[in-house]
């Protein structure tokens, strides 16, 4: 490790706030059912899930090495293009937080990735099949799936268990929910804390301080793993909020349901070799658990805000990975620029943040405990929609996410 | 362009059978737990809903185990 330069130490430290970014915004995927029901309490809920991600992040070496594996070409590529990489998809979880939105954090990786190496390397250098495989398909798909088994089974739990008593009813799908989201929490630690351990692995190695095909040393396991934890335990409350009670009121037994789904397809996704994203699993599975309820909504303007988000994740980190790889092009006053950059933009983020603050003490309160009359008023008035679906297009061009905290704070759900 | 739909279609029927399943199981064990509740207050015995109850948690619990067990493997 005696060719450990600024640029790599620069890389590591970019990759594991970006690891941190995933933690903080994918706790929704495992607890936003389990918090929004009252399953749990919001902080033993994060913090159960915090530790599965950590131990998760130690089971398997296995993915580390898959995240640019075939997406882009890896021969040639600098440590500047990864840390590009990482601005783009730094930045845009945490413009999705702050409007409180679940997306992928894989595909704002991806997206960073992409557009820093076109930058870099031009168009050929992107493998446009695998992007269409691997990452619009499974947009597609992954909801869809998660959705319609969410349904099914959320309709079948109520039919089958409409004689049930309260008590066990309640303590049953306590438990239900629990063990599945605890599946999750777990899935994502193996999964998402060695995307991580893979790009800084790809930089040590792109940066020659580490033989290529090397297994990531352990230093970098336990790193990527704490980091992860540790924004999982802080919670994006955000979007916990979003996904638990934006996009639709759910009962402990659709709860249940799209855990249990969620679960389901991510494991069956990763395991017959079609991988599917988490967020858009979750995402999908709640609002087939919530239509599957007999007279249960969607609030279709939330779920239409967090579809353009999606579209935009990938296309928006490439135009921040390839603007970023571009300045630092210029040499090593340009790497120092980008790093000010995303420095001050995530300060400007966190800020905009702080006007209206959700955190564990205010996350389920957009609603009054559900119910019929909830449900009743919730079909006809839909929540605010905000300026997201108009700003964000405007805001992503010119890739300035610096502007973003001159933005009403009423988009934050 | 190759566009793996056999996977595709696997990850979508075994999806929706083994959610559907376990939800399924889980409700009748929630279901077996509450006749006995009722047993319990009208003194009878419910021994056979309760068994049938455990049964159902415990295919459930395979489940899990064997989900952990894929993530680990």
């Amino acid at each position: 490790m005696e060719n450990f330069s600024l640029i790599l130490a620069v890389v590591v430290i970019t990759a594991l706030a970006f690891d941190f970014t995933n933690g903080f915004h994918d706790t929704a995927n495992a607890m936003a059912t389990t918090i929004s029901t009252g399953a749990m309490k919001p902080k033993v809920a994060v913090a159960m899930s915090a530790v599965l991600n950590l131990v998760g992040a130690f089971l398997s070496i296995e993915v580390a090495n898959t995240i640019s594996k075939g997406l882009v070409d890896e021969t040639g590529i600098r440590p500047e293009v990864i840390f590009a990489a990482l601005v783009g998809a730094i930045l845009w979880n945490l413009l999705t937080w702050l409007v409180g939105l679940p997306s992928s954090s894989s595909h704002a990786l991806m997206g960073g990735l992409i557009g820093a190496t076109i930058a870099s390397a031009g168009t050929g250098a992107v493998h446009g099949d695998v992007l269409v495989t691997k990452v619009l398909i499974p947009a597609v798909a992954a909801p869809l799936v998660a959705g319609i088994a969410a349904m099914i089974a959320a309709r079948l739990t109520y039919t089958i268990g409409k004689n049930a008593h309260d008590k066990a009813t309640s303590k049953g799908y306590r438990a239900g929910q629990i063990t599945s989201a605890g599946l999750v929490s777990l899935a994502h630690g193996t999964n998402d804390a060695q995307k991580t351990m893979g790009i800084i692995t790809l930089a040590l190695v792109a940066g020659g301080a580490l033989a290529p095909d090397s297994d990531p040393p352990v230093w970098v396991i336990l790193s990527a793993g704490l980091a992860i934890a540790l924004g999982t335990y802080l919670g994006g409350w955000r979007i916990i909020r979003t996904m638990g009670k934006g996009l639709t009121d759910l009962q402990p037994q659709q709860g249940f349901a799209a855990q249990t789904s969620a679960a389901t397809v991510i494991l069956a996704s990763s395991h017959l070799g079609f991988s599917l994203s988490t967020t858009h699993s979750v995402s999908g599975a709640v609002m087939g658990a919530g239509l599957g309820r007999k007279g249960g909504v969607v609030r279709w303007s939330t779920a239409t805000r967090m579809f353009v988000a999606w579209g935009l994740t990938l296309p928006a980190a490439a135009l921040v990975g390839a603007g970023a790889e571009w300045v630092t092009s210029f040499g090593s006053w340009g790497t120092a620029l980008v790093a000010v950059f995303l420095v001050a933009s995530s300060a400007a983020i966190w800020l905009a943040s702080r006007r209206e603050v959700v955190d564990h003490t205010n996350v389920n309160d957009t609603d009054e405990p559900a119910g019929v009359v909830t449900t009743a008023v919730a079909a006809v008035t839909p929540p605010p929609v905000g300026t997201l679906t108009d700003d964000l297009p405007a805001t992503v061009p010119d890739h300035a996410p610096a502007e973003t905290p001159a933005k009403p704070p009423a988009t934050a759900l | 362009m190759h566009i793996d739909w056999a996977a595709l279609g696997s990850v979508f029927g075994v999806s929706l059978v083994v959610t559907v399943a376990l939800v399924g199981l889980f409700t009748l064990g929630i279901l077996g737990l509450s006749k006995r509740e009722t047993a319990t207050a009208s003194g009878t015995s419910a021994a056979l809903a309760t068994t049938a109850a455990y049964a159902c948690f415990a295919a459930c619990a395979a489940a899990v185990a064997y989900g952990i067990y894929l993530i680990v493997a």
